[in-house]
């Protein structure tokens, strides 16, 4: 009796191997490797690795996170060459200096690597890389998004409180809420400096100055933070329309007691999420989107506030 | 350690057999790390790519890096000091060369000597401290760390308002020095590699046809003239003997008409040098320099050292065995990428062939110096 069962139990399983298999993958290996330029003590790529971990898991490909230790670019570059001469699938990586990784890159271009480039770095750049695509938030695009939503709401005139005057990249942000609401940015843009106790000043100055102004539009935690207190001091908190750029403590709970309307995600999670689902679906069908994927802006508002809470440093 | 003819038998001279002479040697570890290192790899990573022309390529460029400047750090440690401002000098060296180069629109060969000349003057610096003050060359290096990394961020954002610049590689085009540093040899070898199949070549784009390595980097070539230089200057010439007098028991070879503050001074500028050459085959290659380069390479050279067999304390080591070390260092760190190995498990493999590798030196050692 015993040995009957144990029979048919190996007949059994002979029998379903070939469907196990067949249900276990697709008979390819596919293997990419993402490259970042951040630094082991940087926890917004937690993010990233888990997308790539999410991504390859359900995709069934295998997909590598590979960092410069310090965040030196030169040593990226390293590891971009690395990358290419160990022949993967693919390989996403940032462009976060286009002197440094360029020859890499194009290299990998060269050799017959699918290349696409994520987070940062600039469509004409990637154009001209011979990259398939790039997936990140394009600093105007998010921007005009954003004005074209408050324009929607009434909004007629706004601030924008830029902490990093010198970073012409992220300025492109206010140009584009300023084309959004269809307005001139003219003195619009204020250079506050980083120095909390400076911003929130300014700020105050400005509205004081200007009491018509509709909307502030700040550029991070950093000018968001000091502006909050700004707004609350005068008592404009949920009078003044209020929108800024990425996610921080005290910018979730600003959300939450209804200072600001909104907050944009630029989400990571889609950045490595998305290059594995598009590399593995070329791979295997040669299917291939016809343009950049725009992972932000994700607008955060008071409703969607539950998942950010809830996978915040994991997936948000 | 010149082999002078014995006379008389002497009772105080001890028999040694060749085999054991051979054998016991500073290099003695890093050799066996070396191959242990190639063998472990060839076992778990020999058809990833880690073997073949770009593989080599890959791995032989981060090595080379780490021998640069583990060079100077060896000779540097063997004089019985410590340099730990090397990594910010390299950050600080590529940043000059882009300043002087780039933004003040020198030509480049100019840019390129008188960042030298600061760099090397720095070292002068660190070392005249050092001596003239007694205390411990790791703070005061320590203090040039910041210093310099300061004046790396400060400098280009008072003048650029950024930190990273670029436009290097256009600057230096049709330079007379600047391919010393970031130009390549052996083009020609490599195409007729490639044209025979020894090696791949590109599939596609404007370089079809092209070998995947067009040439051996300068970088590699001078890692290469400076471990020969390092070698000879340490064990055949008189100076040498003064460097691990210096180390071995400063004041003992003070009395015995040892210089020994213009052989540290030297030394300190030695090493400025190394890591300045590192900074300009950098910003050559790249085309860029970025406030941030450099972070942490002095642990790097100091752990290259180390795993050669060197003293911490000093008047011991080889420049061979650092070499080594820097070779051990950049195949491991490249390879354990080949090897598909967890990233963030890389310090746990780096911590632990480090700490086998003193083991090993120091069991060496004792063979050698007979102490216990």
């Amino acid at each position: 009796m015993k040995s009957i069962i144990k029979t048919m139990a190996l007949t059994a399983a002979v029998a379903a191997a070939p469907v196990i298999a067949a249900a276990d993958g697709h008979g390819d290996d596919l293997n990419y490797i993402l490259v970042s330029h951040a630094p082991d003590s940087d926890s917004w790529w937690n993010t990233i690795k888990n997308g790539i971990a999410l991504a390859g898991e359900q995709l069934d490909v295998t997909v590598e996170y590979r960092n410069p230790p310090t965040g030196d670019l030169a040593d990226m570059a390293r590891i971009i060459e690395q990358a290419a001469a160990s022949d993967p699938d693919g390989i996403i990586t940032t462009l976060a200096d286009y002197d440094v990784l360029s020859g890499p890159i194009r290299a990998a271009v060269d050799q017959g690597i699918d290349v696409i480039i994520m987070n940062s770095g600039t469509p004409e750049q990637v154009r001209e890389l011979g990259a398939l695509m790039f997936v990140g938030q394009p600093e105007y695009d998010a921007g005009l998004a954003a004005g074209q939503r408050a324009a929607a709401d009434g909004v007629e005139s706004f601030v924008c409180v830029n902490h990093v005057i010198s970073n012409t990249v992220v300025a492109e942000r206010c140009r584009g809420f300023a084309d959004g609401l269809g307005v001139e940015l003219g003195d619009s843009m204020i250079d506050s400096g980083q120095d909390p106790a400076e911003i929130k000043n300014r700020v105050t100055a400005y509205l004081t100055a200007n009491p018509e102004t509709d909307a502030i539009l700040t550029l991070g935690p950093t000018s968001a933070d000091p502006t909050i207190q700004a707004v609350k001091e005068m008592g404009l908190d949920g009078e003044i329309y209020f929108g800024t750029f990425d996610l921080g403590t005290e910018i979730v709970n600003a959300i939450k007691d209804g200072t600001i309307n909104w907050g944009i995600d630029q989400q990571p999670f889609l950045q490595a999420y998305l290059p594995v689902v598009v590399l593995a679906n070329y791979d295997r069908y040669g299917v291939l989107p016809g343009n950049n994927i725009n992972s932000g802006p994700g607008f955060v508002t008071a409703d969607g506030l539950e998942k950010v809470e809830e996978f915040a440093g994991e997936f948000r | 350690m010149a082999d002078t003819p014995q006379v008389a038998l002497d009772e105080r001279v001890k028999e040694i057999s060749p085999l054991r002479r051979a054998l016991i040697r500073p290099e003695l570890g890093g050799i066996i790390g070396a191959v242990a290192v190639f063998t472990f790899f060839a076992l778990l990573a020999h058809d990833s790519g880690m073997f073949n022309a770009q593989g080599v390529m890959n791995w032989s460029t981060v090595s080379a890096q780490f021998m640069i400047i583990a060079v100077g750090a060896c000779l540097l440690m063997i004089a019985g000091e410590f340099d730990l401002s090397v990594g910010s000098m390299i950050g600080f060296a590529g940043m000059m060369v882009a300043i002087f180069g780039v933004t003040l629109g020198w030509p480049m060969w100019l840019a390129i000597l008188v960042t030298f000349a600061i760099c090397i003057a720095f070292g002068a610096l660190n070392g005249y401290i050092v001596v003239r003050t007694g205390l411990p060359s790791f703070i005061v290096t320590l203090a040039t760390l910041f210093i310099l990394r300061g004046f790396t961020i400060f400098i280009p954002q008072t003048i650029e308002r950024k930190t990273i610049i670029g436009g290097i590689r256009e600057a230096a085009e049709g330079d007379w020095l600047a391919p010393i540093f970031g130009g390549k040899i052996g083009g020609s070898l490599f195409q007729w590699l490639g044209d025979a199949g020894v090696i791949g070549t590109f599939s596609r784009g404007n370089r079809a046809g092209q070998p995947v390595v067009d040439g051996i980097p300068m970088l590699i070539v001078w890692a290469i003239v400076l471990v020969i230089f390092g070698h000879i200057l340490l064990t055949r010439t008189r100076f040498g003997n003064w460097i691990f007098a210096a180390g071995g028991d400063a004041q003992a070879a003070r009395y015995a008409g040892v210089p020994v503050n213009a052989v540290k001074i030297r030394m300190f500028m030695f090493t400025a040098f190394c890591a300045t050459v590192f900074a300009v085959c950098q910003v050559m290659e790249f085309g860029s320099a970025g406030a941030d380069r450099g972070l942490l390479k002095e642990f790097e050279a100091i752990i290259a050292v180390v795993i050669g067999g060197a003293l911490l304390t000093g008047g011991y080591g080889s420049v061979i065995g650092a070499a080594l070390g820097a070779l051990i260092f950049g195949v491991v760190q490249q390879g354990l990428f080949f090897a598909n190995v967890e990233s963030s498990l890389f310090r746990v493999f780096l911590g632990v062939i480090l700490l086998l590798a003193v083991i090993l030196n120091t069991y060496i050692r004792r063979l050698i110096t007979g102490e216990r």
